[in-house]
């Protein structure tokens, strides 16, 4: 059997290395080439419509990446760089490749790319998996990968059979002269094509058109799932490193404690076990995990005061309601005169929406398993971001990103949690104070204790419809605690004051109307916040989707007839999506007995999903989900059957939210701690869930995220439907409802 | 402390302290790494191993409490061809996959258990929490498996 190493560390030569070396030390194709141009920009511009040519010019080289192998025996390995924390990318992005290879699928392996900048696809430093952008960020450049592939295999073909390479083409895993009827699989001419000479690589490869597929935009089952069946050790807490101890972590409950009492703690370990001081926790390494989390459970720490001591719920909710109140909080957008226009306005409304922390609670723990060596750290884990994670550990040990190895390990879950790296520098801390390779596994208390949690936010409308039930205005006013705060590689808080994630799905309201103001303030509560599955929008489709339900029922208008009304000038996707899921769901035929449709629709991350919720509520008030029906567009797209599977995951991971997520605070400290506390969807809660893909053939969007946002909204607008009970704040087990029609 | 168990049909001698979880054993002394570590409180399932062929969660279960064969993930088949697994792959259930095993292993039991199993009894058997949202396809899979499970008989 392979070690998790080796497994971990496949044997990959960039072309450079290989041509250096020789064809015997690893027989077949390993492709690598330069891609010219700033892939990232080019990626934008590609969303955009414009050609890729245009941006080249001034664009530097991207490092020699190596994307490919091709064996004697055909079989086909293409390395993916970004990491696969369940979303189908490591699918996804091969098809892509696969299909401008003309490669036959069944042949097709997939691998996590080493880590290094030679892997990087956007030539950026920092290279994420996030964002719902890994297809959108990279289709075009996974086609160049496999043009360039099968362009090399069409000359070393051309070259063998002494006929022009125009003559030649390639299908289905061979390349075939149609005149003397001649074929070779890519497998017999991978050695012949590794030896051509780096002036062989097309600087643009002919790339097909949408026409010309055969693989992407068809359902393709996933890659990686017979190895998730057979329990294999793919994930970053499976690592086994030699001679490796295990450590348990025990945080401050209160946010930025600190031990005070180390060093008699310290002196208390039994033989064999060790007590580490890190920042705002300690860590016992010993030599089983099981015994780690027993020691540090049974500790009795100190802990100084921290930025969140004497913070409650409550607190943070009077303080977030205090800067929405704020008359000049920095503006996101404006438009008209909103104060003129609600002054006139026939009928007004007003109303005040809040949401809560959340965790994230990937089912895989976190976890790092880190070796700190005199000659460099060797790092095995999980993350979303292998080359931040290099950049974080370098500049907090000094150990150039060079000397500093990460392997990339399949994700139990990600969410927006694997993309920080606090666990990653417990590791090494753990691993440098024992010496030895240590693997970190957080307890689920730990980490439903000690997340960085989706903001709590408020937000304060206020909306005036004119004589025909139209809205003429529309101000919103959120404060939240701010997320790019922290994230000042990625361009931290706008100059404007204002952090871009609080007002995505909320700045840009899509419904026409003539005058509109937003404003945005920042409250900091002393408890991390950080990227949670769609971001922003996971708050305000349920802020902005819930208040437009309001002002439809203000107008006496049907839900999806007064969004469709306030769409159809400017906006034909959010009207054909609307559109497919009012159909879908039979909208405008009656629900069966007892049940009640809400709708919702939101754009977030390049595509636009509307969903409709059926909900029941019992005599007894309790809320149940039955049927979810979900319209997206989100453009051009590779594997259908992904797209359904994230529409399905997005809608369970916002229902649990929805129904009884929350994360509050009492005494500075986080009130739940496990799956009874904080829980996710039962599968007997489970709703039955329809998916239709809408074709717009427009640049493509993400999926990771946009199933998530207009589910809560959905639901709590069917929940008005059946009780006449509008919920503004989440979770809905906050609230008691009534069964029953509404009077 | 020494203790004897008998896991995917070998017998195996281990040292650990009475009081560690079979989870923990499985995992860090016998490097049966498909079982998985959720919650630690037999709340979601991913540990969820076979004991004398009954679905158990492994995390809350103490060494010295295991009394009977065990079986993993890892010893349902070496080449994916358990009724059960030939289903998850037909379905293509897994998104993240870190639960799978235990949604697989809790299937095998109910299998075992039941040839027939009706809708109700699969909701009694599926109780294994899944992040990722895949229980519409588990479901299936499980269905199917009942299926492949039937036609293996003949």
């Amino acid at each position: 059997m392979k070690t998790d190493q080796e497994k971990n560390n496949p044997v990959v030569l960039s072309r450079r290395s290989f041509v250096q070396s020789s064809a015997a030390t690893v027989a077949g194709l390993v492709l690598g080439f330069h891609l010219p141009g700033n892939p990232m920009r080019r990626a934008e511009a590609f969303a955009a419509g414009a050609s890729a040519e245009k941006d080249a010019q001034g664009a530097k080289e991207a490092n020699l990446n190596t994307w490919l192998r091709i064996a004697p025996d055909g079989i086909i390995t293409i390395y993916v760089a970004r990491s696969e924390m369940g979303q189908g990318i490591f699918t996804a992005m091969p098809m892509l490749v696969a299909e401008e290879l003309e490669a036959d699928w069944s042949k097709i392996r997939v691998e996590p790319a080493p880590s290094g900048v030679e892997f990087n696809y956007s030539g950026h430093p920092i290279e994420v998996t996030g964002g719902s952008q890994s297809i959108r960020s990279t289709w075009e450049i996974l086609q160049r990968i496999g043009a360039t592939a099968r362009h090399l295999l069409i000359t070393a073909a051309a070259q063998q059979w002494g006929v022009p390479p125009e003559s030649c083409h390639a299908e289905q895993g061979h390349i075939l002269h149609k005149a003397s009827g001649r074929k070779a699989g890519f497998g017999e001419l991978s050695t012949l094509a590794a030896a051509l000479p780096a002036s062989a690589i097309p600087k643009e490869p002919k790339l097909k058109t949408a026409a010309e597929y055969k693989i992407v935009g068809k359902p393709h089952k996933r890659l990686d799932t017979p190895a998730k069946v057979s329990g294999q050790p793919i994930f970053g807490i499976d690592v086994v490193v030699p001679d490796m101890l295990y450590a348990a972590v025990r945080h401050s409950p209160v946010f930025g404690g600190e031990c005070s009492n180390f060093e008699e703690l310290a002196r208390s370990m039994p033989a064999g076990a060790t007590l580490v001081k890190s920042t705002g926790a300690v860590l016992v390494v010993a030599g089983s995990w099981f015994t780690a989390k027993t020691l540090a459970g049974g500790l009795e720490v100190k802990w100084s005061k921290g930025a969140t001591t004497g913070v409650s719920s409550e607190s943070i909710e009077k303080k977030l309601r205090t800067a929405a109140n704020g008359k000049k909080n920095p503006v996101a957008a404006t438009k008209g005169e909103p104060d003129k226009a609600l002054g006139k306005a026939k009928t007004k409304l007003e109303a005040e929406y809040s949401t809560p922390f959340l965790a994230h609670t990937p089912m895989e723990p976190l976890n790092c398993t880190a070796h700190v060596k005199p000659d460099g750290i060797e790092l095995w884990v999980g993350t979303q971001s292998h080359t931040l994670t290099k950049i974080v550990v370098s500049s907090v040990t000094k150990v150039p990103q060079e000397q500093i190895v990460v392997h990339t390990t399949y994700l139990g879950g990600g969410f927006g949690r694997r993309a920080e790296s606090d666990v990653v520098l417990q590791a090494v801390e753990a691993s440098k104070a024992v010496g030895k390779p240590v693997k970190l596994i957080w307890s689920r208390e730990e980490d439903v204790q000690h997340d960085f949690y989706r903001p709590a936010s408020l937000v304060k409308f206020k909306a005036g419809l004119g004589e025909d039930g139209l809205p003429v205005a529309l101000t919103a006013s959120i404060a939240s605690p701010s997320i790019m705060k922290r994230w000042t590689q990625f361009g931290g808080v706008g100059k404007n004051g204002i952090d871009g994630t609080t007002i995505e799905g909320l700045a840009d309201f899509p419904y026409e109307c003539p005058n509109q103001h937003v404003q945005a303030a920042i409250v900091d509560t002393g408890v991390p916040v950080g990227f949670w599955r769609s971001v922003g929008s996971s708050h305000n489709a349920f802020y902005v989707e819930s208040f437009i339900d309001e002002l439809a029922h203000a107008a006496k208008q049907d839900p999806y007839k007064f969004r469709r009304a306030l769409l159809e000038k400017s906006k034909p996707r959010f009207v054909k999506v609307l559109d497919t899921v009012a159909r879908m769901s039979g909208w405008e035929t009656p629900a069966p007995e007892g049940r009640y449709r809400g709708i919702a629709i939101a754009e977030s991350f390049g595509s636009i999903v509307a969903e409709v919720a059926e909900v029941s509520v019992s005599a007894d008030g309790r809320p149940a989900v039955h049927k979810v029906w979900v319209a997206i567009d989100c453009g051009r797209y590779v594997n259908p059957d992904t797209i359904v599977a994230q529409m399905e995951g997005g809608v369970v991971y916002g229902l649990s939210a929805a129904l009884r997520g929350q994360i509050t605070l009492r005494n500075g400290r986080v009130e739940q701690s496990n799956f009874h506390d904080y829980s996710m969807l039962a599968p007997h809660e489970m709703p039955e869930v329809a998916v239709e893909i809408v074709e717009s053939g427009e640049a493509p969007g993400g999926v990771g995220e946009p199933g998530t946002p207009p589910i809560a909204p959905a639901v709590t607008n069917a929940i008005f439907a059946a009780t006449g009970k509008r919920l503004r704040t989440l979770p809905i087990s906050n609230h008691k409802l009534t069964g029953g029609k509404p009077s | 402390m020494a203790q004897t168990l008998k896991v995917n049909g070998k017998e195996v001698t281990v040292e650990a302290e009475p009081g560690t979880p079979l989870l923990w054993v499985l995992r860090e002394k016998l490097g049966l790494l498909g079982t998985k570590f959720g919650c630690g409180q037999g709340l979601c399932g991913a540990c969820t191993v076979h004991i004398n062929g009954a679905a158990v969660r492994s995390c809350l279960l103490p060494l010295v409490a295991v009394s009977g064969e065990v079986t993993t993930i890892e010893g349902l088949s070496s080449d994916n061809s358990h009724p059960a697994q030939r289903a998850w792959i037909e379905a293509d259930a897994p998104q993240c996959g870190y639960c799978q095993s235990g949604q697989i292993m809790s299937c095998a039991a109910l299998l075992k258990a039941k040839a027939k199993p009706t809708e109700a009894d699969i909701s009694a058997a599926m109780t294994n929490l899944c992040r990722c949202g895949t229980y519409g396809r588990i479901r299936k899979a499980v269905q199917i498996a009942v299926k492949l499970n039937s036609e293996g008989e003949v």
